[in-house]
């Protein structure tokens, strides 16, 4: 720093665009990296969503559409938003064409160029979120899974996908162990095991007050297909999950 | 106004913008001509014809609401439509039954059954059954100059109060005042008969399949007397739409159930025409 008529001036540096890029990226991914991983996965009947997340007030995991849900992870202020907007977008297009001209592919198109237009731009922060975007279809073969990273890109999932920090463990876990065609109970059960195993391969317990859990259930009779899944219907499904309880007691769930 | 038609494709600034969680509003800033009572008219001599939907009838029961409608629109001395519907499902716990000028009639409850959506959505709980009478009320008052012109929607609201624990009837006027019914509401062209017909069989202790009853044998008795309202179709399958709101949510009875009631009615009428008598005193 040098002095002029007795102010400081700042000597500029030269930063390449290459350096400017990769600072906004670390910013971002760090902020990211905070948070509690959001996990989401294919079964059967539809795909279920699984987050850790103590309130019942701020959600993670969220209803866009009739069949278009979406899920974040990072600061909750800008996923907010993005979420309203998207509610906005589905619907003023649903209102102007028919529902069925809203898609999840057009959602993550708009999610893309609003994420990408905003990381790129130097006048605005990088917004430090990652979203999930899903559809379900007629069938398993039919459903959609987007994840859309912090910088504006589109990765096409299938089976499983985790975001937030300790997603890149949670996704191997997941790739591993996912099947297609498994039951409700099974793919919630194997979505908890992945949010409970931590960095040092220790294991904590999630009980449902600690969970917030959603699906799109293609079954459902009525036009919206998403649904949250709350207390004792939860904590059914988590026992139904475990061998023990399944031994035990088969038949004895009150559906 | 399309989002991704801006030249960059993001989400345009208003999208982003944190505030209201009505669609209307959103709708009213960012495209003002989808809205239906934003569209300058222009002053029209005498009468224009245009099909109009005609008689619409709530009752009450211990355990929820019915809301049923005939299936009839005209078109001045013409039958525009013999299989209209006029009754919708708002969302889970509610349903809107619309009399007047049916395209407009239709557009509207499409952008009502909306705004509640959206607001649930986004707010992320729904609105109390009051707000969602509340909201009808602001777009059947925003319709205020058209209603003057001649193309009026006047709505039945009904739905189960969630946090009552008891179904409710509104009714409203081409103002948007609005009135909560007890026990039975009618509009619409055949409601004059339709109501006295309502006063003389309704009881408050009604089971959900007398309800369901008591509403077609309305209906029947609005056609009888007025040429507007339509009667069933026995010949065609054409049956009055009956929805019913419980604690349970909202469900439309199905054609085979319609019909069974309709028959039942009919068979009886044909000794006498005049439907049941009620006590003299």
């Amino acid at each position: 720093m040098t002095e002029r008529d007795g102010q400081p001036v700042s000597t500029p540096f030269y930063v390449s665009p290459q350096q400017a890029m990769a600072d906004r990226a670390e910013y971002a991914r760090k902020g990211i990296a905070r948070g509690r991983s959001v996990v989401v996965l294919q079964y059967t009947d539809g795909v279920v969503f699984v987050a850790e997340n103590p309130s019942r007030a701020l959600h993670k995991v969220s209803e866009i559409y009739d069949r278009i849900a979406f899920a974040a992870v990072g600061k909750y202020n800008e996923f907010e938003n993005l979420r309203i907007g998207g509610v906005r977008y589905a619907d003023l297009r649903g209102y102007t064409y028919d529902r069925d001209d809203v898609t999840a592919r057009g959602l993550a198109n708009v999610y893309a160029q609003t994420l990408g237009t905003i990381f790129s731009s130097a006048g605005e922060k990088p917004y430090e979120v990652e979203l999930i975007v899903a559809e379900v279809g007629a069938g398993p073969e039919d459903d959609q899974i987007y994840r859309l990273p912090h910088d504006g890109s589109i990765v096409d999932e299938h089976g499983s996908v985790a975001v937030g920090g300790n997603a890149d463990q949670i996704s191997n876990y997941l790739d591993q162990r996912h099947r297609d065609g498994m039951t409700l109970a099974e793919a919630l059960k194997l979505a908890v095991e992945s949010l409970t195993r931590d960095n040092n391969g220790g294991e904590r317990t999630l009980t449902a007050e600690q969970l917030e859990v959603a699906v799109l259930d293609r079954t459902r009779p009525q036009q919206r297909k998403f649904k949250r899944l709350l207390g004792r219907q939860l904590s059914r499904l988590l026992d139904e999950g475990t061998p023990t309880s399944e031994e035990s007691a088969p038949e004895e769930s009150d559906s | 106004m399309e989002a991704n038609t801006r030249s960059t494709g993001r989400l345009p600034a208003a999208f982003l913008t944190p505030g209201s969680s009505s669609f209307m509003d959103f709708l009213g800033a960012q495209a003002p001509e989808l809205l239906p009572g934003n569209r300058p008219l222009p002053p029209v001599a005498g009468a224009v014809e245009i099909p109009h939907g005609t008689t619409i009838v709530a009752a009450s029961f211990p355990g929820g609401v019915v809301l049923a409608g005939d299936r009839r629109a005209t078109m001045g001395n013409v039958i525009a439509q013999r299989d209209i519907e006029k009754v919708f499902p708002a969302d889970e716990y509610s349903a809107v039954g619309i009399a007047g000028t049916a395209g407009l009639a239709v557009e509207m409850v499409k952008l009502f059954q909306l705004e509640l959506e959206h607001f649930e959505k986004v707010e992320g709980v729904p609105l109390s059954l009051e707000g969602k009478a509340n909201r009808l009320s602001t777009m059947i008052r925003s319709n205020l100059g058209m209603a003057l012109q001649g193309l009026a929607v006047v709505p039945i609201f009904a739905g189960w109060d969630v946090d009552r624990q008891k179904g409710r009837i509104f009714s409203y006027d081409v103002t948007g005042g609005r009135s909560e019914e007890h026990g039975f509401a009618a509009i619409g062209s055949g409601s004059v008969f339709a109501r006295g017909s309502l006063k003389k069989l309704f009881r408050p202790d009604l089971t959900e399949g007398q309800a369901t009853t008591l509403v077609v044998q309305a209906l029947y008795d609005a056609a009888d007397d007025d040429s507007a309202t339509g009667g069933p179709d026995l010949a065609r399958r054409i049956y009055p739409i009956v929805t019913v709101i419980t604690d349970e949510g909202f469900r439309k009875l199905t054609e085979a159930q319609c019909s069974e009631i309709v028959r039942a009615i009919h068979d009886r009428r044909l000794d006498e025409p005049d439907g049941p008598r009620a006590a003299l005193l």
